[in-house]
């Protein structure tokens, strides 16, 4: 059956992937891409990674395709007509597929069980896991704690954009006196719904955060899920509101205090006599440490992600608003 | 036939790469080429999460009398993976932005001197 | 306490300073910040480089978690080396940023262009001391993104193009890398290095082991500038600020050129890559192409820093042909010319960004007299020039030496004939600098006050790199030393190395 849906999934995302090559509409093409995302994320519940899929949907499909559709905005929706020939790149393509299709002749199975990566290294995340680090979701714990490393990398790297995009399009801020009405004036329902809607949404997030130790989430994906939440606020009822609420000064500094706050346990370990980032040192009870090293430093992700992510899109909201005036 | 069941997963994966890195090296519009490399960098990652999967197995999370469970390793590098495509998208798009606010234009033909081509 | 980190520490300073420095409201200070945790992470860079002589290798656990479990930071003699080499260019380049960057950069961006250096070095660092192939993409990606932005911070508009078309290439390049890694995990189960090199030596030749090695090396390739890919790298280098090209020219490229070292001759195999894959020919023969296409077109353009930008595709190329020799005299040429290299294509830029601060003008044209009004830039520029031809007493030589002499140990005279001739085009494209700025007239029409000698912060770290040029062509014995150890390192076969907890 997995195999059933896995094919039927795939067919589809053939489809899409095709269909963009040969669409000129970029707003088609954009959402399109959010449809391959949102495909992907369903094959990944299918092979089982729930994680993943989780963070597919937000990141990859939410976040990813609201920049793109930003961009749209500035940019123009519709691709010119170009005489340029498409021999060299179809060549390239195909040698290089040619060679992966070559690799995948010796690969091993698909889903069999005896594979070498399911019987190297794995094994003790999932046989010791719950023992060494305590959690059921053996993602968070290779995730946090096995590969602690990798993850503060991932949110230097989230941080990084955060610079990139400030440096490149920075914030404008109107001045507080002539802000033009902005946002659905006069959309009551919309306004009303979006009120109901945004505590519901930071609560869940605040679920996605901390319940990623028993089920899936966790910090990237609460991050994103609560900036959508302030995202809603600023597109119904105008950017210079959601200023007001969470400025973009605050944000830089909120997104340097969970890059901080992840470095801190690691430091804090050290000067435990552990080694960067070994949890085991935070408290008398290794265990007890290790649980509080993954809240922390999932708390500083989500933190950081928060922050970025609603900075990145406040950088590109008031270069639209700019566009429209 | 059982060559064809044990390969069909990464030969399509295979085709949807080659189709997002076609849509990089070939499109002349700038935000074209980042839906190409969203697109190449999506179906690598479900080429990691395939190696992942053991037929039969659950999702990697502790539950009492389950013994088989998927890989969780691919999962954790994929989750970092997709991290770093949006920090990456973001900026890209940003420079498009900025791309057009200085030429007027996001088609990669029209940049009228060489130097400036993509 | 602090000796027990050492490992870490070049990684764990700059990747924590740099959220602190975009706190700091002022430039001045997060500019002394950032110097001064560059400067600390090269203190760290040269104890490893100390220890790795004489310990060999040092190992660290990140987490607390033994390799391959946890993700594993290895030092030896060879990666310290370039370590050591990457901290020092950038903490003279921050030295020499304060006077440029605020000339070139924008008031409000400064502060993030230090914040992006520092990403940029705690990437670039974490690529080095990584002992996991995984976490090296994630490092690469740091670097990667910080640096798109720093080419991005220049004023004029087309550094948008460049950062845009170095993006797009430096995206393809690391996902080919993640392909290729994807597919020796996929045979192998692990991601550690050691563990890899173990286990892809246990199997039998496999068709996915040997395509993921393909994909890695047309990653890093691409990573690396090697000719036919280079097509990012003159752009960039051109039209980035002037900080920046001097960062970059002298750390960035030669950070890849370890990691094809380090999955040629560690993960993989000497062995295996070059006798069954037969990849040897095929470097040379790209790396004698890029050494005559590159200085060739350098040869014949205007602007001065696309001439270095072409010049450095070039020494690449001389990079990848010590490696191509398969020997320990070729490798450590490879070797010693990355850090050779460094100190001469960072003067190099250097010297033109002094002259952009005084002339707002890279080309040729505007070199015209200044060997009179702007002496001691332009006498810097004169010996790093030298050294990047090759005359002896500078450190360009030796590296020369020690390629021609890894050519005719293997009586490959072709190659030792190619090396000298390549040498000589150098000859040429830095000559017509000199020419201009030596043998032709000031052009009246210039304001002539203005044009004088730059500010001593920039004036200084382009003198040290200077001195360096001509003390290490001189006492060859640390540079030879750090290099020979850290060639035969490589060469030592590590599939007995047990995995150290």
């Amino acid at each position: 059956m997995t195999e059933l849906i896995d094919l039927v999934l795939l067919a589809m995302l053939a489809l899409t992937a095709l269909k963009i090559i040969f669409l000129k509409d970029l707003f088609a093409v954009v959402m399109l891409f959010g449809i391959y995302s949102f495909l992907s994320a369903l094959i990944f519940i299918n092979l089982d990674a729930v994680d993943v899929a989780f963070t597919e949907a937000s990141v990859g499909a939410g976040i990813s395709s609201v920049l793109m559709l930003g961009t749209l905005a500035l940019t123009g929706r519709t691709e010119k007509e170009n005489k340029r020939s498409s021999l060299l790149p179809l060549l390239v393509v195909t040698v290089t597929g040619a060679a992966l299709i070559y690799g995948t002749l010796d690969m091993p199975p698909f889903g069999a069980a005896n594979n070498p990566v399911h019987e190297h290294v794995a094994p003790r995340y999932i046989e010791e896991s719950p023992k060494e680090v305590g959690l059921p979701n053996m993602v968070t714990s290779v995730l946090a704690s096995y590969r602690g490393f990798d993850t503060l990398g991932e949110t230097v790297v989230v941080f990084a954009a955060a610079i990139g995009v400030l440096a490149l399009l920075g914030v404008r801020r109107e001045k507080t006196d002539n802000v033009r009405q902005s946002g659905f004036t006069d959309h009551y329902v919309l306004r009303i719904i979006a009120k109901l809607v945004i505590p519901l949404i930071i609560l869940f997030a605040l679920y996605v955060q901390f319940h990623g130790d028993f089920g899936p989430g966790g910090g990237f994906q609460a991050g994103v899920i609560a900036a959508a939440a302030f995202i809603l606020y600023a597109l119904v009822y105008g950017l210079p509101s959601a200023f007001r609420v969470v400025g973009p000064k605050f944000l830089q500094g909120l997104a340097s205090f969970g890059v901080l706050l992840y470095a801190s346990v690691g430091l804090y370990s050290m000067f435990k006599g552990g080694q960067f980032l070994d949890y085991n040192k935070l408290a008398v009870d290794p265990l007890a440490g290790q649980h509080y090293g993954i809240i922390i430093i999932e708390l500083g992700v989500g933190i950081t992600v928060f922050a970025v992510m609603l900075s990145i899109y406040y950088a590109f909201a008031s270069q639209t608003e700019r566009g429209n005036t | 036939m059982n060559f064809i069941f044990d390969y069909y997963n990464y030969w399509v994966v295979v085709f949807l790469m080659m189709a997002g890195f076609y849509i990089v090296i070939s499109a002349n519009n700038l935000v074209k080429k980042i839906v190409g490399l969203n697109i190449f960098q999506t179906s690598v990652f479900i080429l990691y999460i395939s190696m992942g999967k053991v037929s039969g197995g659950t999702a990697p999370i502790l539950v009492e009398g389950v013994t088989q469970y998927s890989n969780p390793l691919p999962h954790v590098l994929i989750l970092t993976a997709i991290v770093v495509g949006v920090a990456t998208t973001a900026v890209g798009l940003s420079l498009i932005v900025r791309i057009k606010r200085a030429y007027g234009t996001v088609e990669e033909n029209e940049f009228e001197n060489t130097d400036d081509a993509i | 306490m602090l000796e027990q980190h050492l490992v870490a520490l070049p990684i764990i300073l700059p990747l924590i300073a740099a959220p602190i420095a975009l706190l700091f409201g002022r430039t001045i200070l997060t500019w002394a910040f950032a110097t001064l945790i560059s400067a600390g992470a090269c203190f760290a860079a040269f104890s490893l480089l100390i220890a790795a002589l004489s310990e060999g290798v040092l190992s660290y656990a990140v987490g607390g978690w033994p390799p391959p479990w946890g993700i594993e930071l290895r030092v030896d003699a060879a990666n310290a080396f370039v370590l050591f080499a990457v901290t020092a260019l950038s903490t003279l380049v921050l030295l020499y940023s304060k006077a440029s960057a605020s000339h070139e950069i924008d008031p409000d961006k400064q502060a993030l262009f230090y914040t992006a250096h520092l990403l940029c070095l705690a990437g670039l660092s974490g690529i080095l001391v990584t002992g996991d192939a995984f976490n090296l993409f994630v490092f690469l990606e740091i670097s990667s993104l910080a640096t798109y932005t720093l080419v991005s911070l220049a004023s004029d508009k087309r550094c948008l193009t460049a950062a845009f078309r170095y993006l797009i290439m430096g995206t393809i390049g690391a996902t080919f890398i993640l392909i290729g890694v994807g597919l020796l995990y996929m045979k192998t189960g692990t991601l550690n290095m050691l563990d890899l090199s173990a286990r892809i030596a246990a199997l039998e030749a496999s068709r996915t082991v040997n395509t993921g090695l393909a994909f890695i090396m047309v990653g890093v390739s691409i990573k690396l500038a090697l000719f036919p890919l280079h097509m990012w790298l003159p752009g960039a280098y051109t039209y980035a600020p002037s900080a920046v090209s001097a960062f970059l020219a002298s750390t960035a490229t030669k950070v890849a050129v370890y990691v094809m070292i380090r999955f040629i001759f560690t993960i993989f195999g000497a062995e295996h890559v070059f006798a069954e894959m037969g990849m040897d020919f095929i470097l040379m023969v790209l790396a004698v192409v890029a050494i005559f296409k590159c200085s060739y077109v350098a040869c014949v353009q205007s602007n001065v820093k696309t001439v270095l930008a072409h010049s450095s595709l070039a020494q690449i190329g001389y990079m990848v042909l010590g490696i191509s020799l398969v020997s320990v005299t070729g490798l450590m040429a490879g070797l010693i010319h990355i850090f050779n290299h460094a100190l001469m294509k960072g003067a190099l830029f250097m010297a033109v960004g002094a002259v952009f601060y005084r002339l707002g003008s890279v080309n040729i044209e505007a070199f015209r007299g200044l060997g009179k009004r702007m002496p001691l830039t332009m006498a810097a520029f004169t010996i790093a020039g030298l050294s990047i031809i090759g005359v002896p007493l500078t450190v360009g030589f030796v590296s020369k030496w020690y390629l021609i002499t890894g050519a005719l140990e293997q009586n490959n005279w072709l190659i030792a004939g190619l090396v000298l001739a390549g040498s000589l085009l150098a000859v040429v494209y830095i000559g017509r600098v000199l020419e201009a700025a030596y043998f032709k007239e000031f052009p009246a029409s210039h304001d002539s006050k203005d044009v004088k000698e730059v500010p001593l912060s920039m004036l200084i770290p382009m003198w040290v790199l200077v001195i360096a040029n001509i003390y290490f062509g001189i006492d060859t014995s640390f540079t030879t030393e750090a290099a020979t150890s850290a060639a035969q390192w490589l060469f030592q076969n590590n599939q007995v190395l047990e995995l150290t907890p």
